[in-house]
């Protein structure tokens, strides 16, 4: 609909991580990390002394620069700045969550499905399935 | 919010009952209309609910296993892989291109992922790790399936949350047509008609009072002729019956009858 907020079409955007060390090295190794000129990474890696305002800030960051169309976070890092996660309504950039290797991936705690649950509430995955 | 549905403030004509009765046909239509929009969004909306939950669950899989293989290079290589693959970050070469599919009306963005090949020199330096570069191999290549997956993943998920968006808005306007619009034409209608019925009413009203003031003074008149008319035999001796004949046929200007 005309108005809305249009959904750029972008021919090269990239993708943004914040994970923790291994995950982040399995990613870059396949190819996905970007360093640009000005040294912004368009990584974040979390480990036990990273504060929650500097997640914060990167995931902000991130989801307020143009050429970065996906944000893979994971979730128990979501868990931390879940607030931040759950009021982002714009639809690019997309985040998803994903698990880490501590922490299984949570149905009940993702945050696109649990706003889903209210619709389908016989049916949804975040509320146990058979 | 107005809790009965008021009308419009219009001028009760007929030209307005013809421009209401249209508005209240347009309305109809597009209520229907949009309706049948809700409808298909709805289905593919639940479609797109049930592919990502069957992505989401794959999803875990293919990280589980990208993870085991980044274990296993690290075993095989030594820790420092982690800092060679730091250092040797420059410029991406997995990349994704986003687009709009125009869905049953919507505009969903969809996203790919594609190789950027001209930055792919990163590459080259590690696979020339002393130790394990196989297994190096294969971990790239199960990290390299898992963003596929989670590209498509993103994918479905902001065409889910655009998806959502779209079924609330329309679902608002079939709503306010169903039971704010129309209700208030309805009454404009049954108003408006209301207003011309009256009007009429009065001007039949009108008309047959003014009917009765005539005939009353129809007769009032001919009261007062008779009454002449009875006092002219009196006065010139004709008999009644003449002086009447004379009154009211020669009202009628009966040529035969010579003074």
């Amino acid at each position: 609909m005309a108005g809305r907020a249009q959904i750029r079409t972008n021919n090269s955007a990239l993708i943004a991580m914040i994970a923790d060390e291994d995950t982040v090295t399995g990613f870059l190794l396949a190819g996905v990390g970007n360093v640009d000129i000005r040294r912004k990474a368009n990584y974040l890696i979390v480990d036990s002394k990273t504060t929650v305002k500097a997640i914060e800030d990167a995931f902000k960051e991130f989801t307020s620069r143009e050429d970065i169309a996906v944000v893979l976070i994971s979730q128990y890092i979501a868990n931390m700045i879940r607030f931040l996660v759950d009021s982002y309504n714009k639809p690019v950039p997309a985040i998803l969550e994903i698990p880490s290797k501590d922490h299984p991936y949570d149905p009940a705690h993702d945050s696109v499905l649990s706003r889903v649950r209210y619709l389908f509430s016989a049916e949804s995955v975040a509320s146990g399935r058979r | 919010m107005s809790g009965q549905s008021q009308r419009l403030n219009v001028v009760p004509t007929v030209t307005m009952l013809g421009v209401m009765k249209a508005r209240l046909v347009g309305a109809t239509r597009g209520h229907a209309l949009l309706k049948k929009k809700s409808d298909a969004l709805t289905v593919q909306f639940r479609q797109i609910l049930k592919k990502i939950i069957s992505t989401k669950e794959s999803m875990g899989d293919v990280m589980r296993n990208s993870s085991f293989a980044l274990t296993e290079a690290k075993y095989v290589a030594g820790d420092n892989i982690k800092h060679v693959v730091l250092e040797s970050v420059k410029s991406a070469s997995l990349r994704v291109r986003s687009r709009q599919d125009n869905v049953a009306g919507v505009k969903l963005p969809r996203f790919e992922h594609f190789t950027d090949h001209s930055a792919g020199d990163a590459k080259s330096d590690l696979t020339g790790l002393a130790r394990g570069g196989q297994q190096v191999q294969s971990c790239r290549t199960a990290y390299v399936k898992a963003i596929e997956v989670l590209v498509e993943l993103a994918s479905l998920q902001t065409s889910f949350l655009t998806l959502d968006e779209a079924i609330k808005t329309t679902n608002r306007r079939v709503n306010a047509l169903e039971n704010v619009v129309k209700p208030r034409l309805e009454n404009t209608i049954t108003y408006i008609k209301g207003e011309l019925d009256e009007l009429e009413r009065e001007d039949f009203f009108r008309l047959k009072k003014i009917q009765g003031y005539k005939k009353r003074e129809i007769e009032r008149r001919e009261q007062d002729a008779k009454k002449y008319a009875d006092n002219i035999p009196l006065k010139t001796g004709i008999s009644m019956n003449s002086a009447h004949n004379l009154i009211f046929v020669g009202a009628e200007k009966d040529d035969d009858i010579i003074f």
